[in-house]
């Protein structure tokens, strides 16, 4: 590896600011790459890294600052300059068209856009050099739309390295991947440095940063408040400096299991596009406890939550509540069966975004009384439950008239938190429940759903974030296409040997041994 | 006459194809609108207005091939208009689309009211005449049928393959299936959706007049109020029906047209005499959603279709 | 460029954008109104004249707003629960159908009974067509948009088709119209002497219960819950299908009001031009009310004013009274943008 000191410059910021509205997102943040270096950007949710990235690939004009790339300024708001000045990017949600094959998707806009006819030829012997040096192996004719998670981030990467780039941006690449997977994208990262290339990694995760930079850059509100070497820094130091003041994650105590609430036997559901199914899923919730699902995404925890939620049912095998099957089973039938839902996405299924708090608080509830009487609503009641809840939960908020999607992504979730926890619930599914809130919202969340166990509910946590499912779970599951591993005691599994039930192969290894 | 007979007759499928002619035109141009992510219901207004403007200037003395040219032209420019408004600003297709065609349909009429305010019957042109194609049109059944059309249904079936080559061959026609499957990906390739958008409206928008000029140009020689009676919406199903792709939206509506020009003859056979000619003029509608509902669970619809693209979302 | 919400809209951002659209529409006018020859002015002076000058401008006005509130509140519910409801036209029809098929002497009944049963009859009907669209929509994923449109025209030949069959008035000289309404059946006039009859009370009935549903029942949150957030909406328990068809059926049957109140309450009988598009401009109506039941009350008294005094006008001075039709489509476009830019400034990026 080079010494940075002596490699030359290749990006430089310059005093960049940005604010939305009065929002600051990046302020007067300045950083710079060598060749051949991994920076790593670290921060929570908010502090502004994305937004930072988004203005150096030209997808926001900074309100003020420059950037500089191999010595060249490049013009503000332009992707194509950044694009040609060699700077590649690896969005953290996928920009790949999934009705077009590999080939077409790495292709797009490199060829002029008026040109008489697509070149194939040459466009399929370059991806396929690069395939081979940077070991990131994808059919150039699949479509993308059939690829797993792994795969569409080979094609990402790809794409870049078609375009020539000489800096590789990655945003959060490890959210979606296996124990495994990141591993191969740090062989790949270590290769392209080899051959080069420098590298900001954008993340949250604290190890993952120690593992493959060689200098972090810590953001807070937007601010950069901390520039060290990898090899002055350690976890915990890191830890403080990304959260600015020590904050103590709620201290996990094991659960008392008590009677089995819900009991999911032989479950088997139809895939849905390229997401599976469950498949031949046995599973039990007991009271007081938390049961943790891990897994890559797309792996048939959707269909479970689905299925619990009651937006779908079992095509074969059977769901129990307190040892009776469920028949005729509906979304309504769930909440009226004392289950509470936290969705994965709470902007898209867990709100809406027009409605006010009010008429966000009863969406599950309106049909019942006191919320409503022989069809006539009673906004007087459900307005006197949304203060309830905006003051038990802390709801940060004008008032309960306030149209939801004005609130911050951390107050929405206590909204829901509040409007399912009311009820006080006998059984919880916590689908992602703290994807996106910071630290503080995050260990808000947890302690509400420790205190929920700790009251006799059976709480079932979906979530990609090994680190939280280890912290807070009393038996932890994996799926993997559609099947769900045995459970595993608090602390007996290693990250790296529930990885290796992630990627499927923890599956094959039971079913030979129970095989002979 | 039984259906047999009328079938094999190449006057009825001379008379099919010239039906499908504006049809394919229209229906090329949703097409390409529908793929970059924007659903166009200004296609009936602009058929309207292509069908007057081509009309108007040959009238008015300039070339046949002038005229198609205007339609488009007119066309493009109402494109423009629902594209302003749908692409950048992101307003709701389905109000623009319906506002478009409302707005080309009655500036369409003031303006045929202020050009000929005395007429009570329209003045005719001359029109686009068959051309038959040396050779090919002494083919037997095919010959008439696809080789002794006006020179707009060649142009037609050329434009076809065009939008094909272009949609699949071309750099141009990735972009613009990509923006209609997931603008981001356009985006992050430092091309404009805003702008390759803007484009496959205006341009489709551009087709579907011509569709509307065939009408007065090629298939009669005047212009009527309500000549285009629907054919926009039913380009719309045919879009559907053809699953976004060129040849199988071709195919489409030539087996529409067929039935059509079917349900003209058997009109006037004794089958016919017994029942409502209303119940024949229901047939091609009733055709349009009966293609729904058969092609509406298989099709692909283009995953961004009518979801407006602002990249500065957060 | 970009859109960026504005959290807090001042008083300037919130009233200027519509002002300059009315504006706009205005100088569109008035400069067709100049390629025509006329002195826009005039013209101008001449359909507000036309609207809302005299006695009798005023009642044409208030008789032509009746059907288009109707239609215009059979939109606003539909579009609010984003059902693409584009076939009010259809709907229309199957009310005036129902209307003079038992209003015509199949039933012999006092006014009493049976300007009710008439009235609920065709709203009967009218959900009726609009409840198979809605059900190819829910059962098989078929666009209502196209569906809808179609049935205008597959309706429209339906009802011609009759008025030349079996609906054909033997007096009627060969002209396809139905036989006239018994007197029962006749919607009386609000006050002797003035032509204005009971439809337009109605249609003003209609919109409050159209209101009152929306705020107060469950019914209307559902209808705005599944219009905002499908998916939102499902996933809470509320049953997005079952809550699209009732929608359907409220809207279908609001349209036919329209319908049954032109037959019962105007014309008389059924012909094939008992409706100039109403239906369609129902869906300029709503949207210029923002869909808000009560705002279509004044957008139908807007629209309808515009169409009379253009009608008026037009016979003053020659000018084609498609002009209102062009002011209304310019007005539809333009307000959806001005309504967009009281809510989003426009970022440079």
């Amino acid at each position: 590896m080079l010494r940075p000191e002596a490699a030359r410059v290749v990006l430089r910021l310059d005093g960049i600011t940005k604010r939305f509205g009065k929002l600051v997102a990046n302020d007067a943040i300045s950083l710079s790459l060598h060749q051949g270096e991994v920076i790593a950007l670290l921060g929570e949710n908010g502090a502004g890294k994305t937004t930072l990235m988004n203005i150096l690939f030209g997808q926001y004009t900074a309100d003020e600052g420059t950037v500089e790339v191999f010595g060249q300024t490049l013009p503000p708001g332009n992707p194509r300059a950044a694009l040609d000045a060699g700077v590649g990017m690896v969005h953290q949600h996928f920009t790949l068209a999934d009705n077009m094959t590999v080939l077409e998707n790495v292709t797009l806009g490199t060829q002029p856009l008026f040109a008489p006819r697509l070149d194939r030829g040459a466009a399929r012997d370059k991806l396929a050099r690069l395939a081979a040096d940077f070991g990131l192996q994808v059919h150039p004719d699949a479509r993308v739309g059939s690829l797993t998670v792994g795969e569409r981030q080979r094609v990402e990467i790809l794409k870049a390295l078609y375009r020539d780039a000489r800096i590789l941006i990655l945003d959060e690449p490890t959210a979606v991947l296996t124990p495994q997977e990141i591993d191969d994208l740090f062989a790949t990262l270590r290769k392209a440095v080899k051959l080069g290339l420098s590298v900001v990694f954008i993340s949250h995760k604290l190890h993952e940063v120690m593992a493959i930079s060689d200098r972090v850059l810590i953001l807070r509100h937007g601010r950069l408040v901390a520039e060290r070497p990898i090899a002055e820094v350690d976890k915990a130091k890191l830890a403080a400096l990304m959260v600015g003041s020590e904050v103590a994650a709620p201290k996990v105590e094991q659960g008392r299991p008590g009677a089995v609430l819900m009991r999911l036997q032989d479950v088997t559901t139809p895939d849905r596009g390229s997401a599976p199914g469950l498949n031949r899923v046995s599973l039990a919730l007991h009271s007081g406890q938390i049961v943790g699902l891990a897994g890559v995404s797309g792996n048939g925890q959707a269909a479970l939550a689905d299925l619990i939620g009651g937006l779908i049912r079992p095509a074969t095998g059977r769901l129990d509540l307190n040892d009776a099957e469920m028949q005729d089973w509906t979304p309504r039938k769930a909440v009226q069966s004392g289950i509470a839902r936290i969705p994965e996405d709470r902007h898209k299924t867990g709100t809406i975004a027009e409605f006010d708090l009010t008429e966000n608080a009863i969406l599950e509830s309106y049909a019942d009384p006191p919320y409503s009487r022989a069809g006539w609503m009673s906004w007087g009641v459900a307005e006197a439950f949304t203060r309830q809840i905006i003051d038990t939960y802390d709801v940060r908020c004008p008032g309960p008239g306030t149209r939801i999607r004005l609130l911050s992504g951390g107050n929405m979730q206590k909204l829901i938190l509040g409007r399912v926890l009311e009820k006080a619930p006998s059984i919880i599914l916590a689908n992602q429940p703290v994807r996106g809130l910071d630290i503080g919202a995050v260990n808000y969340v947890h302690s509400q759903l420790l205190a929920a166990r700790d009251r006799g509910a059976a709480v079932l946590l979906i979530s990609e974030d090994l680190d939280e499912i280890m912290a807070l779970s009393d038996v932890i599951h994996v799926m993997s296409e559609g099947r769900l591993s045995p459970g595993f005691a608090r602390g007996s599994m290693t990250p790296a040997e529930l990885g290796v039930w992630m990627a499927g192969q923890g599956f094959d290894e039971a079913e030979t041994a129970h095989a002979s | 006459m039984d259906i047999l007979e009328i079938l094999l007759s190449a006057s009825f499928w001379t008379a099919a194809i010239r039906i499908a002619s504006p049809l394919i035109f229209a229906t090329l141009g949703e097409l390409i609108c529908e793929r970059a992510g924007v659903l166009n219901l200004g296609i009936e207004g602009i058929m309207v207005a292509g069908a007057f403007a081509g009309w108007m200037a040959v009238y008015s003395g300039t070339g046949l091939w002038m005229g198609v040219a205007v339609a488009m032209a007119v066309g493009m420019l109402f494109g423009l208009v629902h594209s302003l408004l749908t692409v950048p600003f992101g307003l709701s297709q389905h109000v623009v689309g319906l506002g478009v065609t409302l707005l080309a349909t009655s500036l369409t009429y003031y303006a045929y009211r202020l050009a000929l305010p005395e007429v009570t019957s329209p003045p005719k042109i001359d029109a686009f005449q068959p051309y038959e194609i040396p050779l090919l049109s002494d083919l037997p059944l095919i010959g008439p049928a696809l080789f002794s059309q006006t020179p707009l249904t060649y142009l037609a079936f050329i434009l076809v393959g065009v939008v094909a080559f272009v949609l699949y061959r071309t750099p141009l026609g990735l972009a613009l299936r990509a923006a209609g499957e997931n603008p981001s990906a356009v985006a992050a390739q430092g091309l404009s959706v805003t702008g390759i958008r803007m484009g496959a409206v205006i341009v489709g928008s551009g087709f579907m007049a011509v569709g509307g000029a065939f009408l007065t140009m090629s298939a009669f020689d005047s212009f009527f109020f309500e000549m285009v009676n629907g054919r926009g919406w039913i380009c719309i199903a045919l879009v559907v029906f053809g699953a976004w792709r060129p040849g199988k939206a071709l195919l489409g509506a030539i087996l529409f047209a067929a039935f059509d020009a079917l349900q003209i003859r058997i009109q006037q056979t004794p089958l016919g005499a017994d029942i409502p000619y209303q119940v024949f003029l229901m047939m091609p509608y009733f055709l349009s959603i009966l293609a729904l509902i058969v092609m509406s669970r298989r099709a692909e619809v283009p995953a961004a279709l009518m979801v407006p693209f602002n990249k500065g979302e957060r | 460029m970009r859109l960026e919400p504005v959290a807090n809209p001042s008083f300037l951002r919130t009233t200027v954008p519509p002002a300059i659209a009315i504006g706009s529409t205005v100088v569109i006018a008035s400069l067709l109104a100049m390629a025509a020859g006329a002195n826009p002015f005039s013209v101008l002076g001449l359909i507000i004249k036309g609207a809302f000058g005299s006695k009798f401008a005023l009642l044409e006005t208030l008789n032509r707003a009746t059907p288009l509130i109707f239609t215009g509140l059979s939109v606003a519910v539909a579009f609010r629960a984003r059902l693409w409801n584009i076939g009010a036209e259809a709907q229309l029809y199957a009310g005036a159908l129902i209307t003079v098929i038992l209003g015509t002497g199949m039933l012999q009944w006092g006014a009493f009974a049976l300007i009710p049963t008439l009235a609920i009859a065709s709203m009967l009907a009218g959900a009726l067509v609009l409840l198979v669209p809605a059900l190819l929509k829910v059962r098989f994923g078929v666009d209502e948009v196209v569906t809808t449109l179609l049935f205008n025209f597959i309706f429209l030949l339906f009802v011609s088709m009759l008025l030349e069959g079996p609906l054909k008035d033997p007096m009627g000289m060969g002209w396809p119209k139905s036989e006239r309404l018994i007197a029962e059946a006749r919607l009386p006039r609000i006050v002797e002497g003035l032509r204005l009859h009971w439809g337009f009370a109605l249609a003003l009935i209609a919109a409050v219960v159209v209101w009152v549903i929306q705020r107060r029942t469950t019914l209307g949150y559902e209808m705005r819950a599944v219009g905002l957030n499908r998916e939102a909406a499902g996933f809470a328990g509320i049953p997005v299908n079952l809550v699209l068809v009732k929608t359907a059926l409220l809207a279908g049957g609001l349209a036919a009001l329209a319908g049954f109140s032109e037959v019962a309450g105007l014309k008389g009988n059924l012909t094939l031009d008992l409706s100039p598009g109403f239906g369609y401009t129902g869906i300029i109506v709503a949207m210029l009310a923002l869909l808000n039941p009560l705002g279509v009350i004044a957008a139908a008294l807007f629209v309808a004013g515009i169409f009379v005094g253009a009608d008026s006008m037009s016979r003053a001075v020659g000018v084609p009274s498609y002009l209102a039709d062009i002011m209304l489509a310019t007005a539809l476009l333009l307000m959806v943008l001005a309504i967009l830019l009281t809510r989003f400034r426009v970022v440079r990026e």
